[in-house]
């Protein structure tokens, strides 16, 4: 199976400050992530560095096939990245934020409707002003402007974070969906209840690493698996290349939202 | 313990001594080869510091005591000595933080040293900027009646100045390294394309709409002998004196990204550490869920892969 | 580029035109410069009107400044004009234009202001015009450019008008005498600020157009 993402010892800084402190990760296309971690773990800079936001300093990282460190503009094209705080306009209405975010990503308007009514934003909702919005409501309108541009790699960053009941069912529904459109998930959550029941393999952050988890586990075992083959292999280097031109060979088809 | 054996490499490749410095990848530019600082620290330097200031306490001696005063403008061509050597230092240092920006820019020349190189020359380009309006200053007092005149050069050069202050400010706002460098570089050429365009409207303004031109002492006055070799010998010991201070600032910033360098070692071992302990804590959450974990109802769709099963 | 640059421009538009920040705070402040100008400078000894132009430019400079920083703060902020797929020449381009359609609302509103309130009367309509859109060209692109430049900075509202306002100083300087010749009644294509300002204008468009796909990546 093709990698969505390949790290190798991947270092990051925030200003002089470690954020990732020699991350190594294999995440296969179609696979479900569950990324948690105390605070200031450094899942955040995980998922912008695999988003193409975050420099990297030494190391080596791949994503959708295109080198982290050469192709950032391309991989961003590619990613769909919900940040903590939201990246949408403040005096513009869920629905010309939805559409923004549909033409600046030069995907047809056709896919805003499909997505307001996705993540039920289609009613009287759709004409609210976003600083009217609550938290909730707000990270729906973020999620529909990541769903019209359809991206084949999803980084998460507290999806639940602010959701009610209803728009947790709906965020997890969502999610099973995508993968089972073929799209690759990353999710960071302190809620792994909620989504490692959909499949996910988990993966613990702590100190800007990935660490193993206990072998009794359930989901950390995946680490050991994978993050020691790229890492521990007897050629990495040319493994590394392989695999990433794996990547872009069969790279899928955009995923579609009914 | 567990993290080394996932990177047994850790020692040879995390911290490989090309990319202790980020960005400095490349030999041959300045700070860009691991001989950088064996360069700095060899004779040159402190020669050139020591060249330079006797240059200048013999320029002052030349100046103030062996050459004559001029018929027209008396003791007051003694500043001739220092004034304008001082300001090509001034116009020196800034063109040298130009170049030094757009060869950082280049990808094939890009290396730290650059950076450098640029924001030292800048600092010191400032202080001279400082002295030759100051120098001016003094001059024109006695010569135009005035403290200041809106000449195009005096103009000019208070801008420049006023417009590096602002890029020294840039500079010393926190960020990582090649990202300051970076927005550093960019900010000194587009400031330096404003220059042209300044000194000409600076020029046209004066020349336009100012009856006379101001006097330019220079052309006035004769300048041979004793007092040409004193002006030659300032213009010399002065680019000297620029030359050990920039060196000097070089050899700072060199240091403190060695420095960095080293914290960042530190720092990682720190962060390390702070996973260990977190880690372990991670390790029983996992556990503990796992004990709950079957009870838990996935959402239609769902399904649970076998840990690590699907490598 | 031009396709994300009307994109920009129409958004940043909208959002002006729900929040109004430039017709209700940046007009109002530089109206405001006019009034202050006038009570530092007494206007029954005529100096006012001398200095008229000056002033004027001198309240479009700052008003130029605020319109930018607001350029800047109404974005999300963080990683979203770069997670937004928009070409980085397009972003620059577009912002360039809003923040031009609101200066040059500004200037129609305070060159009334300065001839009602100082009393001058301005001869030379075509080379005022000209004048006033090359400079607001410049004004716009040179503002854009500085304010991305310090954009993802903390204290970037007191490092904004150190870097620019400098910058400025020859669009100030030419535009000042290109009016102080209208007021004297003998604005002339001869002179040079009209092709000074233009080349400004050029110069800084170009350089926006070129900085800004590495700025975006550093801000």
């Amino acid at each position: 199976m093709a990698s969505a993402i390949l790290l190798q010892q991947a270092i990051a800084l925030a200003g002089r400050f470690p954020a990732l402190a020699g991350v190594d990760l294999a995440v296969d296309e179609g696979e479900l992530i569950l990324l948690s971690g105390s605070n200031g773990a450094g899942k955040t800079s995980l998922l912008r560095l695999c988003a193409g936001l975050l420099e990297i300093h030494s190391g080596r990282a791949s994503v959708l096939g295109h080198d982290l460190r050469r192709e950032r503009r391309a991989i961003r094209s590619r990613v769909g990245y919900l940040a903590h705080s939201s990246h949408l306009y403040d005096d513009l209405t869920v629905e010309e934020n939805v559409r923004f975010a549909a033409r600046a990503g030069r995907v047809g308007l056709h896919t805003v409707e499909p997505a307001l009514e996705r993540l039920g934003l289609a009613g009287r909702l759709r004409t609210l002003p976003l600083s009217r919005c609550s938290a909730g409501q707000r990270r729906r309108a973020s999620l529909a402007a990541l769903l019209v541009r359809q991206p084949e790699l999803w980084l998460l960053d507290e999806p639940h974070a602010g959701l009610d009941a209803d728009g947790r069912d709906l965020l997890d529904g969502l999610l099973v969906e995508l993968r089972a459109h073929g799209a690759t998930l990353v999710v960071a959550s302190h809620e792994p209840e909620r989504v490692w029941p959909l499949g996910a393999r988990w993966l613990v952050m702590a100190g800007g690493r990935l660490r193993p988890a206990a072998s009794g586990a359930p989901a950390g075992g995946g680490l050991s698996a994978s993050g020691a083959a790229s890492a521990t292999g007897s050629e990495p280097a040319r493994g590394f290349g392989l695999v990433a031109r794996g990547a872009a060979a069969t790279r899928g088809e955009p995923v579609h939202v009914a | 313990m567990m993290q080394h054996a996932l990177n047994p490499s850790a020692e040879g490749t995390r911290l490989a001594p090309e990319e202790r410095v980020p960005g400095a990848r490349r030999t041959g530019a300045p700070g860009g080869d691991s001989g950088r600082e064996g360069w700095l620290r060899r004779w040159w330097l402190p020669i050139t510091g020591v060249t330079g200031v006797v240059g200048v306490g013999l320029t002052v001696w030349l100046g103030l005591w062996v050459t004559p005063p001029s018929a027209e403008m008396a003791n007051l061509v003694r500043l001739l000595y220092v004034h304008p050597p001082v300001a090509w230092v001034c116009y020196l240092a800034f063109s040298v933080t130009t170049l030094a920006s757009l060869a950082y820019l280049w990808p094939r020349t890009r290396a730290m040293g650059w950076d450098w190189l640029a924001g030292a020359s800048a600092e010191v380009g400032v202080v001279f900027a400082g002295l030759t309006l100051a120098s001016g200053s003094i001059w024109g007092k006695p010569t135009w009646g005035t403290w200041w005149v809106w000449d195009a050069r005096l103009t000019t050069t208070a801008i420049l100045a006023v417009l590096y202050v602002g890029y020294l400010a840039l500079r010393r706002v926190p960020a990582d390294p090649t990202v300051a460098a970076k927005r550093s570089a960019i900010a000194a050429i587009i400031a330096f394309a404003d220059v042209p365009i300044n000194y000409l409207s600076v020029y046209w303004w004066n020349t336009l709409h100012q009856t006379g031109t101001v006097l330019n002492p220079t052309q006035q006055i004769k300048v041979e002998g004793i007092m040409a070799w004193t002006l030659l010998l300032g213009f010399v010991a002065f680019t000297l004196v620029y030359v050990w201070m920039t060196g000097v600032r070089f050899r700072i910033a060199a240091l403190d990204a060695r420095l960095d360098s080293e914290g960042l070692e530190i720092a990682l071992a720190e962060r390390e550490s702070e996973g260990v302990t977190q880690g372990a804590d991670a390790e029983s959450a996992t556990r503990s869920l796992s004990g709950v974990g079957i009870g838990l109802a996935a959402p239609e769709g769902a399904h649970f892969v076998a840990a690590g099963g699907e490598q | 580029m031009w396709r994300d640059a009307i994109l920009v421009a129409q958004k940043d538009l909208r959002v002006e035109l729900r929040s109004r920040v430039a017709t209700n705070q940046v007009v109002p402040f530089a109206l405001v410069v006019l009034v202050l100008f006038a009570f530092a400078l007494d206007p029954s000894t005529g100096l006012l009107r001398q200095a008229a132009p000056g002033l004027y430019w001198v309240a479009v400079c700052f008003a130029a400044v605020l319109a930018t920083q607001r350029s800047f703060s109404l974005e999300p902020g963080g990683d979203a004009l770069r997670c937004s797929g928009l070409d980085a020449a397009g972003v620059f381009l577009g912002k360039a234009i809003a923040v031009a359609l609101q200066l040059a609302l500004l200037q129609a509103v305070l060159t009334a202001g300065v001839v009602v309130l100082y009393g001058v009367s301005l001869r030379g309509g075509i080379i005022l015009l000209g004048a006033g859109l090359a400079t607001t060209v410049g004004l716009a692109a040179s503002g854009v450019l500085y304010g991305l430049l310090t954009g993802g900075i903390q204290v970037r509202e007191t490092l904004l008008p150190l870097l620019l306002l400098p910058v400025l100083a020859p669009v100030l300087l030419s535009a000042t005498r290109v009016w102080s010749a209208a007021l004297a009644g003998t604005p002339s294509f001869a002179d040079p600020w009209l092709s000074l300002l233009a080349v400004f204008a050029a110069v800084y468009t170009a350089a926006g157009i070129v900085a800004f796909p590495a700025l975006m990546e550093v801000s």
